[in-house]
Order: structure tokens, then sequence, then C-alpha cells
């Protein structure tokens, strides 16, 4: 059984180590919120300008002026503070964020990542994501493992306009987890989805990985 | 009021010889949050044309900088995301309209950067993608860096929480974003703010964009304040489920 998304979540989620600062981006990354372990010391960036990124308002308590990345109304914390976007992105260029959890189109073995732009259709823009990978100092991206049509989104080389070249240090798909200790090294498999076999990531995989 | 004072009666008023046609225009807000509504409406009414629109996101349909693309008054957006906006494809696709995209942190250090007297920067954002193409690349340390150059306009548009007569700005929450950076890199800075204080009512150590920035300002109480994606946790005991 591949994951799921809440599963593909929660295994995310296990990439996080106390005291970390974390940028979570939009979609599946979004969801890592909800599996921190309990007693484990996580700050959210929002590359919108706020660090300490609260839960979602109860009904009637939304804020138009306190929202995230996504541009969800949330809530702040104790600990809350906002900047400017220059600030942000000082921060999160800087350096000084310690993991970031996006979303990817294609991740390819050499670590390179594209996730903002497929030619001919509606470009809706990057975003932040390309500050994001070429600042934070850990990226984990999560993803489906294959497209709609079934080719692997893990490949030798990306076809589509990258985000980074050489910035992918974890990769988790619905099939398998894939790391590596430094961007000198080949992506190792670390560990397959319930009833996930070697051979089917290797036969789904256009990647080269070591295992 | 006095004639040399900041404030200005209406967001009319605060745009009369200040918007033509033609200029670059920055405009601050993430979203709908945090932009200068009333100015944006008072330039949709001046009727100026063939602007060159520097902003975060393109606003939504019927409202922000959307209003400005409906009467087709934008001819560029330099923008990093304008995924929430059809009117804006429409215009895109068939060649109406012009866009840069730069990269979200770029777009706000090359802001910055214009406002701070800083021609261009050196950034690792964008190294090897099609950002980097047809700019100066230098390699430091094994590391690759695009040059990017800093960014002015001849208006800013910002929308600040409070500020007094001397334009002295604080802002609001995520409301913030790039508006004090925006109000640093305009020749001419146009303020608006949900309250208008006099002189000595903001503590100097909480001031966000000092007066020396802002040009013009008005109150443009009351306030709208849309809200593009309402997400709310349901009040359950004990429930650890942080985002939906």
């Amino acid at each position: 059984m591949p994951w799921s998304r809440d599963e593909l979540a929660a295994r995310a989620a296990r990439e996080l180590q106390d005291g970390f600062y974390v940028n979570l981006g939009i979609g599946i990354p979004t969801l890592v919120a909800n599996y921190i372990p309990p007693g484990m010391k996580v700050v959210l960036q929002s590359e919108n300008g706020m660090l300490g990124i609260g839960p979602f308002p109860f009904e009637g308590e939304e804020d138009p002026d306190l929202v995230n990345a996504g541009k969800q109304t949330v809530t702040a914390l104790p600990m809350s503070s906002y900047f400017s976007s220059a600030d942000s992105f000082a921060m999160i260029r800087g350096g000084h964020i310690n993991l970031a959890i996006l979303g990817a189109m294609e991740v390819a073995e050499n670590g390179d990542l594209a996730n903002w732009m497929v030619p001919g259709k509606v470009v809706k823009g990057m975003g932040g994501a390309m500050d994001l990978v070429a600042g934070v100092k850990r990226v984990v991206v999560v993803m489906e493992h294959t497209s709609k049509d079934g080719e692997s989104k893990f490949k030798a080389r990306c076809d589509l306009p990258l985000t980074g070249t050489n910035v992918v240090d974890t990769l988790i798909t619905d099939l398998a987890a894939f790391s590596r200790a430094t961007r000198k090294d080949a992506f190792r498999l670390v560990e397959l989805a319930p009833g996930v076999t070697a051979e089917e990531v290797r036969r789904k995989t256009g990647a080269n990985y070591l295992e | 009021m006095k004639s040399n004072s900041k404030v200005y009666p209406d967001a009319a008023a605060a745009l009369r010889g200040v918007v033509k046609d033609g200029i670059t225009l920055m405009c601050g807000g993430f979203g709908v949050c945090g932009i200068p509504e009333k100015l944006i409406s008072a330039l949709r009414d001046s009727g100026v044309r063939d602007l060159t629109v520097v902003s975060n996101n393109a606003g939504i349909d019927g409202a922000g900088l959307g209003l400005l693309l409906e009467t087709r008054q934008i001819r560029k957006m330099i923008s990093s995301y304008v995924g929430e906006n059809k009117e804006f494809e429409r215009q895109y696709l068939a060649g109406e309209l012009q866009l840069e995209f730069n990269p979200q942190g770029t777009l706000a250090e090359r802001i910055r950067a214009g406002g701070a007297g800083i021609y261009a920067f050196f950034t690792k954002t964008g190294a090897g993608t099609l950002v980097s193409e047809g700019k100066e690349q230098r390699v430091v340390d094994g590391e690759a860096y695009v040059l990017e150059t800093g960014l002015t306009a001849d208006v800013s548009l910002v929308k600040a929480w409070k500020g007094d007569t001397e334009g002295n700005l604080v802002y609001r929450k995520t409301a913030r974003n790039f508006n004090p950076n925006m109000a640093t890199a305009g020749r001419i800075t146009v303020a608006e703010v949900e309250e208008l204080v006099e002189v000595g009512s903001l503590d100097p150590d909480q001031i966000h964009t000092p007066g020396i920035y802002v040009n013009r300002l008005i109150l443009g109480a009351p306030y709208e304040k849309l809200i593009e994606k309402h997400t709310v946790r349901k009040r359950v005991e004990n429930s650890h489920a942080v985002v939906a």
C-alpha cells in the first residue's frame, strides 16, 4: 500500500528535529504541521513575513491581516514575530532556516528540482520556491512517485524548467523515501512504504540510486 | 491643512499630479493582505494607462490590482506569483499584458536594494534556472550567483495600520509584507492608513517606516479587507490537528 497524503506528511514530519525553524510549502507539506511530535519544538516560518505560525483560527476569529504564504487565515503564537518580505527572505536566503519541505513536479538523481513551470501551460510563477531551495540548509521534497500517465517523477534528468540545481536532500514519494548525506552523494533508498517492494520502486523509477 | 502637510483629504487628491501614463508603480500587499485598496481604486478612477506595476501578486478578480487589469490600465507586471486571477491569465495568454517573473525573495531584495541605493547584488537564487538567463553570473567558492539589479519606482503605493501626520508608519501582522520595502523605493511614496494620529502618539521605538520615506498619506478607513482563503479549525477538545 503506497503512503496516503497524510501518511506522506507523517513520514516527512520524521525529518523534523527539536529546535528547528522550518518552512512548509503549499499542499501536502502544509499537512506536516499536524504531525509534529508532541513535546518537540518546531517553529514554522511563512515567507510573507511571520515566524511562529499557529493553528487555523476558530470560525469567526479570522483576521484578514494574518495569513500564511498560501493566503490561508492562521493565528499567532506567544513566540510569534512579524517582519517585511525583504527580512523574510534574508532569513531564508541567509541560511537561517533549518529545513524546507516542498512539493515537486520532478526531482533528478543529481538533486535538481522542478516545481514551478510546465511550458505551454499556464504559468503562475515561482513565488518563494527558488529562494527557499537556494538558501535553506536542508530541502525535503514530498511528491507522488509517478505522474498520472505512470511516468517516473524521480528521473535521471529533469525535463521541466528547474527551480534549483542540486538542492534536494531527501525525497519522499508515496512508494519510498530516498536520502543522501551531502549534496555530493547519490541518493540511497532508505525506506519503502508498507507492502511496496524494492523491485517495484526500481521498475517505476527513472533515476539511478543506491540500495 | 498646511501647505507643506503630507496629509491629503482623500486617495484621489493624494494621487493627483503624481500618477501619469507610462509610469512604474510599486504596490504593496501579499495576495489581498495589506494592499492599498483605496489608492488602487483611485488609480483606476484616474484613468492613467500603460502602467508597469511591481507587485508580488496581481490581486484577484474584481479586487486589488484585478481592478486595474479589468480596465486594461496595466501594460506590464513584475511579480513572483499570479495564480489567483483569471483576467490576468486571459490577458497574458492573449499577449495583451507583459509579465516578468522574479523569485519572491529576489523581488523583495531588488526593492530593498533600489530603496537603499544599491545598484545590483549577486544572489544564489535562480542560479542555473531560466531566471539567470541573460544575466551576469559569477562562481564564488564553487557556488553560482546571479547578478540582479535594484528596483525603484516613480510612485509606490503602500498600506499601513497606523500613521502619524509626519508619515511615520506602523504595520499590522502579516499585512506588513512588501509595504515597508516599497515605501523606500518610490521616488514618491503615497501611504494609506487605517488610523491617522498626531505626531507624538506613536512610540518612536516601534515605527516600522520612518516618515522620511512617505511623501503623501491619507486616512483610508473604513476598510473592507478581503480574505482569500478562509481556513478555520473546529472547536474540538484535545484535537491535535492544526491544519485541515
